[in-house]
């Protein structure tokens, strides 16, 4: 095992893969959300000027890749593997994204928690030097997803209180073993993490559905890592939205591991503005993608937050298994992301 | 051989999801309902009676017009992206009455045209009236052959 694995799911990652740099594209909005700013590009228009939604989001997915490319000083043929995915039914946007972009593609499906199985899994294969450089990508799109997973756009359905509002944005992550320019961030540990199921099927409460396996992750990290809530500066889970971010806080105090409120964030809470209608909040891959990519990544190369978890949750459930009665799966991957500022040893 | 950290029991997790989890806000939107309802019911009538004292139409052509007038409306409004925040903020009142079908046919239209006229727009046109039609229609049809059985 090289003393790499350090726990029953936890990896160490020794040579520390730097995050050279990210990149975030969102929709209207989002832009309009109170991380506006932070994003790269924040399109006007849903379409991107695009036929459908779907070329739009694949769109999002190769601005989010070549700016985050762009701005780590390298060039398309220096990355050794391309991977992602996102909401759609054979991951189209990840994959016909990396036909526009000709390199080694690993497509991922981790539903909403895609962008940091991406980290996981891109972080691993840099650690273990069988990558100088890797681009992990994200994304989701409303319209796109709510198309497939629930009504067309235009029908004048209600939305329940607990239902979440999927992010169009994408982001994209270029992991390197020795980057070019300064770097964002490093990641220090990965932690994947099992399916969980406590039998939600109520398919328009998803944070509700994710929060036990955030929990299983989270405690898995702790355990394996020797460390509780109070060693980082902040812990960020993908979109579990307002129902799934207190339920998480219910869980870890139950399970004598409580979570400090001011160090606990979610994004699908962060990205909107509770004036915007979203109900629970936001969710889908480009949620967690674009917030770590477009708004966490420089609060970490600044030295802003010293050390946090990112730990992306995704409902791992289909229109099929929905409609015959089965229960929602959740799953979490987690990294632990330190600041380059921080030069001790942790 | 269960080796999650979580040690949680669902019956336990449950309650706690419906602790946390926010309710409908009922009488809001039985309000909202009601007078978005009603509001589409009395303009309803205002086409009937200017279809049969204006235009000198008999009754069921009253009625007729009525549903047609609606049923263009909703569909433009459909078309223009505004039904659909109309059918958030009402719920049940822009969805009980034919303003609701025709969304429902129309918003499927609308959604799969992408995918050709055929596979796509053909396919999925009867998505979400679909089942509405079947139980609807299969329930008139039984309610018809009690009626001629019980009354011949």
């Amino acid at each position: 095992m090289a003393g790499k694995r350090i726990g029953q799911q936890t990896i160490l990652l020794p040579m520390k893969p730097a995050i050279s740099a990210g990149a975030a594209c969102v929709g209207p909005k989002e832009g309009e959300g109170p991380l506006g700013d932070a994003f790269d590009w924040v399109t006007d228009d849903e379409l991107c000027g695009q036929q459908t939604f779907e070329l739009a989001e694949r769109q999002m997915v190769l601005e989010a890749a070549r700016t985050a490319i762009r701005k780590a000083s390298l060039r398309v043929s220096d990355i050794q593997f391309f991977m992602g995915g996102d909401l759609l039914n054979q991951i189209i946007s990840a994959s016909f994204a990396a036909r526009e972009m000709s390199l080694p593609f690993v497509g991922l499906y981790g539903a909403c928690s895609t962008m940091s199985e991406g980290l996981c899994l891109g972080g691993m294969l840099v650690d273990g030097g069988h990558a100088d450089h890797v681009v992990c990508v994200a994304s989701s799109h409303f319209c796109t997803a709510e198309r497939q997973y629930r009504f067309p756009l235009e029908y004048g359905n209600q939305r329940t209180p607990t239902a979440q509002w999927t992010v169009t944005g994408a982001g994209a992550t270029v992991l390197s073993l020795s980057p070019k320019t300064s770097p964002m961030a490093r990641i220090t540990h990965v932690c994947m993490g099992r399916v969980v199921d406590l039998g939600v099927t109520d398919a328009n409460n998803m944070g509700a559905a994710m929060a036990p396996a955030a929990t299983d992750t989270l405690l898995a990290l702790f355990e394996d890592t020797h460390t509780t809530p109070a060693d980082y500066d902040l812990i960020v889970t993908g979109d579990l939205g307002q129902v799934g971010h207190d339920l998480l806080l219910k869980l870890m105090q139950e399970q004598e591991m409580p979570l400090c409120a001011g160090t606990y964030q979610d994004c699908g809470l962060m990205i909107y503005d509770q004036k915007q209608d979203v109900h629970a909040g936001g969710s889908g891959c480009g949620c967690s993608a674009s917030v770590l990519n477009g708004y966490l990544l420089p609060k970490l190369q600044s030295g802003q937050i010293r050390r946090m978890i990112f730990m992306a949750t995704g409902a791992l459930m289909s229109t099929t298994s929905s409609q015959q009665g089965e229960s929602i799966p959740g799953v979490a991957h987690a990294v632990v992301l330190e600041s380059p500022v921080e030069k001790g040893r942790m | 051989m269960n080796h999650q950290k979580i040690k949680t029991d669902p019956v336990h997790y449950d309650a706690l999801t419906k602790q946390v989890s926010p309710p409908s806000k009922l009488g809001q939107g039985l309000l909202r309902a009601f007078w978005v309802g009603g509001f589409v019911c009395v303009l309803g009538q205002i086409i009937a009676d200017i279809g049969t004292k204006l235009l000198k139409m008999t009754t069921s052509d009253g009625f007729c017009l009525t549903a047609i007038v609606l049923v263009f409306c909703t569909a433009v409004l459909t078309g223009l992206g505004v039904f659909d925040k109309i059918g958030q903020y009402a719920g049940a009142g822009s969805f009980v009455p034919i303003t609701g079908f025709a969304n429902a046919m129309v918003s499927p239209a609308v959604e799969f045209r992408r995918e050709g006229m055929v596979l796509g727009l053909g396919a999925k046109l009867f998505t979400i009236a679909g089942p509405v039609l079947v139980y609807g229609i299969s329930a008139s049809v039984l309610v018809g052959l009690i009626y001629a059985i019980i009354f011949p």
